[in-house]
């Protein structure tokens, strides 16, 4: 192995441990966080003519603790004592692997806090837990460098302030907050999936990529909690379809006439053993469960004809029942679609008209549907309210061919 | 660490009956729980008056110093070990007044 891979790999397996470490150990997400950052930038110095040291956890976590000293010293913070008793009385040799998986749970949920913001909790996960810089978040966000620098410096200000404890919730807070940290990773996926903003790429592995390494990660700590599982599966079960997913002109091509020979088996797979292990499991699943059996009943067919369209809307039928929002009656809506006709869709579909006026799936439902039954005018007009409200490029390019596929306009 | 809470609110009248009730026995759970530090009522912004004694002469100004639709009713002092015990206080103590409140740490 090359430094340059030790390192990458180094960084990828050791960031969020050494992180959780010195926030124990110091107390302070501010101080861990640039020890372990400049720990490592140490390394890229050092590693290439030392050598790759035999230990590289031992030797990152010996130089992050050596930084972490330096910064308390050269600041001579007020609570100085009680650091430096902690500092001459290191308590943290190597630590059982338990007890470290469990200060990298901490982390997630001090950084999911719910008196954060949310975008202030996705900051600051990718940050703490998933190393990634300011400069890579801000660009995933689209977000100016500074004004990502600000935010982070705010969440961990306002951790510190307040005292936000750096613990695992109790049994009765755990549900709620674990939702908090689940619905973190989802959008981090969500934003690598459907990447919005001229600029970028209409797929960001980066992003898709990151998100299922810490879902992943939750999954190894909580392995017996349902939705972390579920959301795991859906996230390979959409991960898988990706390479189908963007034609070779970039533009986005649907589920009906993605290449099936182009997912990606492995990822179907293990996605199909979690949802057939929360099935085995007998408990009622909840929201990311529900969107992960939809996804294999799509992974399970060979051929779009094949699709079992009626288990698809009774899973549907499942979620509106527990989120009865209007973005998923539209989901649920293209399903009845196949099942019962665009007719019948296209009335359900109008009837969400007032919630979603904005929202740019609306309008490309509809134009589907309008387009289906031959009604090419209003499907016209539909397609460019829909290409107006589209963030992704993919997506625009293949609704700008199928408003265009309609042929000359009628007057 | 102390916690200052502000109970928010956006008419000018005072609680209902029902609502001293009520707090007064969320309060009983403060100093029963150790939590209770101090407390306090607030009469209707328009009683404030603004002084400015920057300068040669102090300036009074009649009202608040922000002019908002919600404005700080009353407020308690909290003594708590950190946010979460609190938030869970805060979420009793907004059920019993019936309003909305906003929790600041102390430096």
């Amino acid at each position: 192995m090359t430094v340059a891979a030790a390192i990458t790999r180094a960084h990828r397996e050791l960031w969020a441990r050494l992180v959780a470490t010195l926030t124990r150990r110091y107390a302070d997400l501010d101080i861990a966080e640039e020890a372990v950052a400049e720990a490592f930038a140490t390394a890229v110095e050092k590693w290439p003519g030392d050598g790759v040291p035999p230990n590289p956890a031992a030797w990152l976590t010996t130089t992050a603790n050596r930084k972490a000293i330096d910064r308390i010293r050269r600041e001579g913070r007020r609570d100085d004592k009680q650091r430096e008793a902690r500092m001459l009385h290191d308590d943290s040799p190597p630590e059982p692997t338990g007890a470290i998986d469990d200060e990298r749970l901490r982390l997630f949920f001090t950084c999911c806090h719910p008196a954060l913001a949310p975008e202030s909790r996705v900051a600051l996960t990718l940050r703490m837990v998933g190393g990634l810089t300011v400069p890579e978040i801000a660009r995933a966000f689209l977000v100016r460098e500074t004004a990502m620098e600000q935010r982070i410096t705010r969440a961990k200000a306002k951790i510190k302030a307040n005292r936000i404890p750096y613990r695992v919730p109790s049994a009765d807070d755990l549900p709620v907050r674990l939702s908090g940290v689940l619905a973190v990773l989802f959008l981090v996926f969500n934003e690598g999936y459907l990447a919005t903003g001229a600029g970028t790429d209409p797929v960001r592995q980066d992003l898709t990529a990151e998100a299922i390494r810490l879902t992943r990660l939750i999954r190894a700590l909580l392995p017996a909690d349902g939705e972390v599982a579920g959301l795991l599966a859906l996230m390979l079960l959409t991960e898988a379809r990706h390479a189908a997913r963007v034609s070779a002109g970039g533009e986005l091509v649907t589920l009906h006439e993605q290449d099936r020979g182009a997912w990606d088996t492995g990822l179907i797979a293990e996605g199909h053993r979690l949802v057939r292990e929360r099935l085995a499991s007998g408990v009622a699943p909840g929201r990311y469960q529900l969107l992960a059996a939809i996804n294999a009943v799509h992974t399970s067919a060979r051929d779009v004809r094949d699709t079992d369209w009626s288990q698809i809307v009774a899973l549907y039928d499942q979620l509106v029942r527990l989120d009865p929002s209007p973005i998923v009656a539209l989901n649920r809506a293209i399903a009845v679609a196949e099942l019962d006709g665009p007719d019948v869709a296209l009335a359900v579909v109008d009837r969400l008209g007032d919630k979603l006026a904005a929202y740019h799936a609306f309008h490309a439902t509809r134009a589907d549907l309008l387009r289906r039954l031959g009604r090419g005018e209003q499907a016209r007009s539909a397609y460019d309210r829909a290409i107006e409200l589209a963030g992704n490029t993919a997506e625009t390019a293949y609704l700008t061919r199928r408003r265009d596929q309609l042929g000359p306009a009628l007057s | 660490m102390q916690f200052f809470v502000s109970v928010i609110h956006d008419k000018s009248n005072s609680g209902t009956p029902e609502e001293m009730v009520a707090i007064d026995a969320f309060n009983e759970t403060l100093v029963a729980g150790g939590h209770w530090v101090f407390a306090g009522g607030l009469a209707d912004p328009a009683t404030a008056t603004v002084v400015d004694g920057r300068g040669a002469q102090p300036l009074l100004t009649d009202g608040p110093f922000v002019e908002t639709k919600e404005f700080v009713a009353g407020f308690w002092v909290w003594e708590a070990p950190d946010l979460d015990v609190a938030l869970k206080l805060a979420a009793a103590g907004s059920k019993a007044c019936h309003r909305r409140v906003e929790v600041r740490p102390f430096l």
